[in-house]
């Protein structure tokens, strides 16, 4: 049986609500400025964090399915049963990879969830760039893909620096302040049209990282923490159970490779697909051209990073030699080998310590999270990488203890360093 | 002076030393779960006697601590750190620690590269699970030391995980192995578990240092470690501290004893923990729900007043065993239940002979068996029947409420659920890998925490505020009470939380329903879990309806057999049952031997009898009771096989070099092509064995992830097997996709078969030795890949010339495509062949690796010999076309498993049961789909989950309760 729910038409785009997960809060709040600035009536982003989520998520999905599957539906259920929102106006939107993971099928799982709890009338539109979902894609025009790029990479930038300049301000509260500034001047330009384009990234980069660049710090040696994992897990606070912040209150710095790495994998992807099996040439073609565009503006972003003396990662081509001997570029299913590059990247970039988040039973992180890591550390002996599972029911006491003993270990090796600093 | 406090899952340990050192004060006490109470108590006591001035550097270690530490703001240090420091300072040039604690395992690499693993999610193999192993036994864990010593075998107990291992043990149990060999096999299951789960590749050598309790207490344990590992072990003096004395040692800060005290106390009053509503309002609420249930009964009579002749039932279950006598009317005259301490034909002996002498010249007219132990029982005893249980339940059940349309039993570790529709099951739900929420459960958290489970049981009836503690396995919910302890509740909040979380796991996680409507409104509860009455009210709270508890809710298995033996006697009939004399006269000798007449070469437990007759179990086919080979001659899963097999023998006799293929996982299928390829081109092929428990051994030291699954996990074995036998090269390549079959949107494979060879590469040792060649290749679109092929083959040899190996590729898809077709030929001669010997077929789907022996434990066996012929899903899939499912359907194996499904919904006699591996996320996908296919076809459902599991005891239920329930909606038909 097919569980259906209408599909998502543009004449719904006036009057409809548009619930969106809010898996990155920093990169989706100026995403919800893109779509309301071209069309979308009002977008609201979910990312309540209750047990009543949890209880719906377990309720409606099969409670072997992933973590960030159950969260999602549990949070869409929670919203349309708290009053907020008319069931007759509302939509849904889920974003849909097309790859051989299970997250391709959220959407169906979510369509069925809607059904069995008597939302039946709630359309939900997929976004995906893979031809899934034809009939019920979530509308765009080119100016509102644009934005969302736009979106991405200021909220990256935004991210990076925020993290790289809040572990060691002298004014506690001075990067969040600065960031919240800047979302709200992004905003304004989103919805105005303004500073939105590519051509005026260089512009917008060096004026945020300059203003980033001046709140006064003090460089007193701190842990260093890179996050990487399952895309929802990694970047959700209510995936994670607030991780970042959890580093923060523990004295680290946190790094969190930004939302666009993903992007590019998926281009790379599509690019590497055609030249390793002959698939759909065009879209290799179209994939590759992206992916040049992202390189460039991401390059772009690390010169003026690097310019004021903040950690950037290298360029997204550099990024893909990282796994050679370890991992296979054809390892494509999930954040596949992204995964195990950004862990390398951030290695050699001094993160050593590694929160590897991942939702209990990810496939894919068997092989390009738990599987790589032997490896990883055969190669960088100084390696401390704490993969970790989230689950509705996996413990924060758990998740703690494991972090903590990675913690311990960093601050031995922190320690061990100093002298030689000093 | 330095303090070190170590509080753990369920002990607290302390160590104050003096500034040179010295050890001068030590404890080591179970907290019962009042940490708080217990910490400040503790500090007091040392406070006055040890520390005069009230100040020393003090740390705080353990798991539990974690919380108290952060409240009342003593620096904390994670235990396995602690556990370093102490080795460093205490134990010079230990290479590796092996710690095991009540519920945490770790293992610490300290030289070359200091690497700390600890159990993630799975606490598998820890002191916990040797308590609650030790439970099962009847002894202490000193006892369990001593029986281990003189153990003479030991059996395979699944390694993975604790819920695993206990449903291996307990037939063991009930089968009469001796407790000393299932001991040590314990020991060495924990062994297994913590060098398969946390050593993930990395070699144990060199100095090794035991700690944690069970370590220190078991010299068994220690010897299994030894062995295995070969090394030899030291197990330091204070073994138990050393955390506490890394804590002490670590601690860099001084701390006012009085103050640090003052604020545990303090931090007993904060209570943040997320909780339920009570289960009753008020005092009256709770008795008149109380009196609402007792008036479900059943009428007991005295023996005077019987009518007719008696009727016995016995229903020999997991933990106990239970015995009911009624009457022609069906009342009780005698019943009996208890726990069945690991030998129930003793017991039933007793119980028989007492009822003999207790009512001289009784009439039997028929004594029916069920459960597990149903076979053993009737066969020593001369039993009339035999019943499946699921059918014994319902039978009582409609005793109660002939109307009922919905069963839920949990009994001590298993768990049956069942709808009826047309006074029929139609729907079976039974607890396979998970025992979570069952009785047994409950009762291990009693005693952790130091109660009967009666009294523990009745204390959260009036639980103010009861813990929220999920609905997840039995592993996770020993952390969640952990946290629960960690954030204050009490034990009659963790207690009513615990009973909440058993109904949960049974409405979500084992029935899996989404509205407890659609269950039914006419539900019968029974088994022994709900004589505790806050599990029987969360369980009507969770549902939202009133539901019938009989008095006899713990009996209803034998109850039920009573009935059915009364139900199908002739007049005047006459029990076979053992006369008196000859029950005194009755005996059981058991011995255990491996059966070695198969691949699968099944443990054999042989009860002989004093009538000389003989009863085995733990086999899979009748070979060792008939001696004939299984028959084969309906089994398309051994036809599979054999002919996997048959290119295994053929290694060609070309004079290339050879490669090695490791037969696990896609190559169930893609044998035959990449077998023809390499053979074509003059290359000898030399396959790796079939699967075993050995070769599974053999390779388990570098699975980097513990929870993929068992067919993943075993290709390590196969690629070692590989090394062993001297191949030049190893060739197993990574496909993204599948073939495409065009059933689905999409031809994928899942990420485990697409990618797994890509973790071999990075974990298995052998093959830093030999060529490993896993390029990535799409076998789906046949142009393309005759086109791509030959530059990848030759840069591994160039002397290769591309016209033979596109020529090999032709020849490669030939053969596997006649491969596939003689499958699908096959099946029809069986399906043809079946109906011709009237014999029902079953599906048994999955996907091709299932064929693995190791994998499906042999099933496809269990099957035949229970009648139907067992066909494969790839047999019938290619009989339907595609057509539209509910679930995205992207997967070659699955898009097999829906057409499958869908076929069978057109052929009466044929009926699909889905294999599902442990550890498979498709699976969370495709059985709800399958299900919801089958279902909608007028179809039963079956799920079987199979893992290292050697179990097969649940599996027959599940399926005799399936061909009960297909025959029962047979006879209503005509």
């Amino acid at each position: 049986m097919e569980y259906l729910t209408p599909n998502f038409t543009k004449e719904m785009l006036k009057d409809y609500t548009v619930l969106v997960p809010d898996m990155a809060p920093v990169q989706f709040a100026l995403a919800k400025a893109a779509l309301e600035s071209e069309g979308y009536h009002r977008v609201e982003l979910i990312g309540t964090s209750s047990p009543e989520v949890t209880r719906l998520g377990l309720r409606y999905v099969h409670n072997d399915t992933c973590y960030p599957a159950l969260i999602i539906i549990g949070q869409f259920l929670e919203a349309l049963e708290s009053g907020k929102y008319d069931p007759d106006h509302t939509a849904l939107i889920i974003s849909q990879s097309g790859g051989g993971c299970r997250a391709s099928n959220y959407i169906k799982l979510l369509r069925k969830a809607l059904v069995r709890a008597g939302y039946e009338n709630v359309p939900v539109a997929s976004a995906n760039a893979s031809g899934l979902e034809k009939d019920s894609v979530m509308p765009w025009t080119p100016r509102m893909l644009v934005k969302l790029l736009s979106a991405a990479e200021y909220g990256d930038l935004l991210m990076a620096l925020r993290n790289q300049v809040q572990a060691y301000e002298v004014h506690k509260g001075d990067a969040d302040a600065l960031m919240q500034r800047w979302l709200v001047k992004l905003d304004e330009w989103f919805r105005s049209s303004r500073n939105y384009a590519p051509h005026s990234y260089k512009k917008v980069f060096r004026k945020i990282t300059r203003d980033f660049a001046a709140i006064p710090v003090n460089k007193t040696p701190k842990v260093k923490v890179g996050i990487v994992g399952e895309i929802y897990v990694k970047f959700s606070p209510t995936g994670n159970n607030s991780l970042q912040k959890m580093l923060e209150d523990q004295g680290c710095e946190v790094n969190m490779p930004g939302l666009m790495g993903y992007a590019e994998y998926c281009c790379a992807n599509w690019k590497m697909d055609t030249e390793f099996y002959g698939i759909s040439p065009k879209m290799g073609k179209i994939a590759g051209a992206a992916l040049k565009l992202f390189n460039r503006i991401g390059n772009e972003m690390s010169a003026v990073l690097k310019e004021y003396g903040f950690y950037a990662p290298g360029s997204f081509y550099e990024l893909m030699e990282k796994p050679e001997g370890i991992l296979d570029l054809g390892t494509k299913m999930g954040e596949g080998w992204l995964l195990t590059a950004e862990m390398i990247e951030l290695i050699e970039g001094g993160y050593d310590s590694i929160v590897c988040a991942q939702p209990f039973g990810c496939l894919p992180n068997h092989i390009a999270g738990k599987g790589v890591i032997n490896r990883i550390r055969e190669r960088f002996p100084q390696a401390n990488i704490a993969p970790v599972d989230y689950d509705p029911s996996a413990t924060a006491v758990n998740q703690e203890n494991r972090i903590k003993l990675m913690l311990a270990v960093a601050r031995e090796n922190l320690k061990e360093k100093e002298p030689q600093n000093a | 002076m330095r303090v070190g406090l170590d509080i753990g899952s369920t002990t607290i340990k302390c160590a104050v030393m003096d500034d040179g050192g010295k050890l001068i004060y030590s404890a080591y006490e179970r907290h019962m779960s009042h940490i708080m109470e217990k910490g400040e108590e503790m500090l007091s006591r040392i406070m006055n006697d040890y520390v005069p001035d009230h100040k020393a550097y003090l740390a705080i270690s353990g798991s539990a601590g974690m919380g108290l530490a952060d409240r009342s703001g003593i620096p904390f240090v994670q235990e396995v750190f602690s556990a370093r420091v102490a080795a460093e300072k205490l134990s010079p040039g230990t290479d590796c620690i092996i710690e095991l604690g009540g519920e945490d395992a770790k293992i610490l690499f300290l030289t070359n590269g200091v690497e700390v693993r600890m159990n993630g999610s799975c606490a598998g193999g820890t002191g916990a699970f040797i308590d609650q192993m030790a439970m099962l036994l009847k002894m202490d864990a000193d006892e369990m030391d001593q029986a281990a010593m003189h153990a003479e075998r030991t059996y395979t107990i699944a390694s993975r995980c604790g819920v695993f291992a206990k449903s291996d043990i307990q037939p063991l149990i009930n089968q009469g192995a001796k407790s000393g060999d299932i001991a040590a096999s314990i020991y060495q299951a924990v062994v297994n578990q913590t060098i398969a789960g946390l050593a993930q590749g990395r070699q144990i050598r060199g100095n090794v240092l035991y700690l944690g309790g069970p370590l220190t207490f078991s010299k068994c344990l220690r010897e299994s470690f030894d062995r295995t590992l070969n090394v030899k072990g030291v197990c330091p003096e204070n073994s138990l501290l050393y955390v506490a004395m890394g804590a002490a040692f670590y601690a860099d800060e001084i701390i006012d004893l009085d103050e640090a005290a003052a604020k545990l106390k303090k931090s007993q009053a904060d209570s943040g923990y997320s909780s339920l509503p009570p289960l009753f309002a008020s005092r009256d609420e709770y008795w008149q729900f109380h009196n609402r249930h007792m008036k479900a009964s059943v009428p007991r009579i005295r023996y005077e007043d019987r009518k007719g002749r008696i009727h016995i039932g016995i229903d020999s279950g997991s933990t106990t065993i239970k015995m009911a006598a009624a009457d022609d009317d069906g009342r009780l005259l005698y019943t009996w239940y208890q726990p069945n301490e690991g030998n129930p034909a003793v017991l039933v002996k007793e119980h028989l002979l007492e009822l003999y002498r207790k009512y001289p010249g009784i009439e039997i007219a028929s004594v029916t068996t069920t459960g597990y132990g149903e076979e053993l029982i009737k066969h020593a005893f001369h039993c009339d029947n035999g019943l499946v249980e699921t059918v014994a339940h319902f039978t009582a059940a409609k005793y109660f409420m002939p109307d009922v349309d919905f069963i839920i039993d949990i009994g001590g570790q298993d768990m049956k659920c069942f709808k009826i529709e047309d006074q029929a099951i139609s729907n079976i739900f039974l607890n396979e890998a998970c025992s979570s929420g069952c009785g047994s459960f409950l009762q291990t958290f009693a005693e952790a925490l130091g109660y009967d489970v009666q009294e523990f049981a009745r204390m959260g009836i009036y639980a103010d505020r009861p813990v929220d503690l999920g609905s997840r396995c039995t592993v996770f919910m020993n952390s969640q009470v952990k946290q629960a302890q960690k954030d204050g509740a009490s034990v009659e909040n963790i207690s009513a939380g615990l009973s909440i979380s058993v109904v949960k796991n049974a409405l979500y996680k084992v029935i899996r329903c989404a509205s407890p409507e659609e269950l039914g409104r006419r539900i019968v509860v029974q088994g022994g879990t709900f004589y505790n009455e806050a599990v029987l009210r969360a369980f009507e709270k969770e549902m939202g309806v009133n539901v019938v508890r009989p008095d006899i809710a713990g009996l209803m298995g034998a109850y039920g057999a009573a009935l059915y033996g009364r139900d199908h006697a002739v007049p005047g009939q006459k029990s076979t049952v053992l006369t008196e004399a000859e029950l005194e006269q009755f005996t059981q000798k058991v011995t255990s031997v491996s059966c070695g007449r198969c691949g699968n070469n099944c443990l054999l437990t042989v009860n002989m009898f004093s009538d000389g007759k003989r009863f085995i179990s733990g086999n899979r086919c009748d070979r060792p009771i008939t001696g004939k080979a299984a028959d084969e001659h309906l089994n398309l899963y051994a036809y599979k096989l054999k002919s996997l097999l048959a290119y295994a023998e053929k290694e060609g006799s070309g004079s290339r070099e050879t490669i090695g293929i490791p037969l696990c996982l896609n190559m169930y299928e893609l044998l035959p092509f990449w077998h023809t390829f390499f053979t074509s081109l003059g290359f000898r092929v030399k396959v790796s064995p079939v699967s075993s428990r050995s070769l599974y051994q053999k390779g388990q030291g570098s699975i980097p992830s513990d929870t993929a699954c068992y067919p993943a996990k075993l290709s390590h074995g196969h690629i070692a097997a590989l090394a062993e036998a001297g191949v030049d090269a190893v060739f197993y390549p990574c496909m993204s996709y599948n073939v495409d079959e065009h059933l689905g949107e999409n031809h994928y494979n899942c990420p485990i078969v697409a990618y797994y060879p890509e973790v071999l590469e990075d974990n298995c040792p052998e093959l830093s030795k030999i060529r490993f060649i896993r390029d990535f290749i799409d076998l789906s679109n046949r142009k393309e890949f005759a086109k791509r092929f030959p530059k990848m083959i030759r840069k591994h040899w160039p002397d290769l010339k591309e016209k033979d190996i596109v020529h090999a590729v032709e020849l490669a898809y030939g053969e596997y495509d006649r491969h596939m077709e003689d499958i699908r030929r096959k099946a029809d001669e069986i399906i043809e062949q079946a109906r011709k010997e009237g014999k029902r077929i079953i599906v048994l789907a999955g996907r091709p690796y299932h064929a693995d022996p190791e994998v499906s434990h042999g099933i496809d066996q269990l099957i035949i010999r229970l009648g139907p012929a067992v066909i494969t899903e790839d047999s019938i899939s290619s009989k339907t076309a595609k057509f539209r499912t509910a679930v995205l359907n992207q997967w070659t194996y699955h898009s097999r498993l829906y057409a499958a499904a869908k076929y069978c919904c057109t052929q009466p006699d044929m009926d699909l049961v889905q294999l599902v591996s442990f550890g498979c996320g498709l699976d969370a996908i495709t059985s709800d789909e399958t299900r919801e296919i089958l279902q909608e076809g007028g179809k039963l459902y079956t799920q079987l989950k199979i893992d290292e599991i050697t179990n097969l005891g649940t599996v027959t239920i599940r399926l005799r309760s399936l061909l009960a329930a297909l025959a029962e909606k047979e006879a209503q038909k005509n």
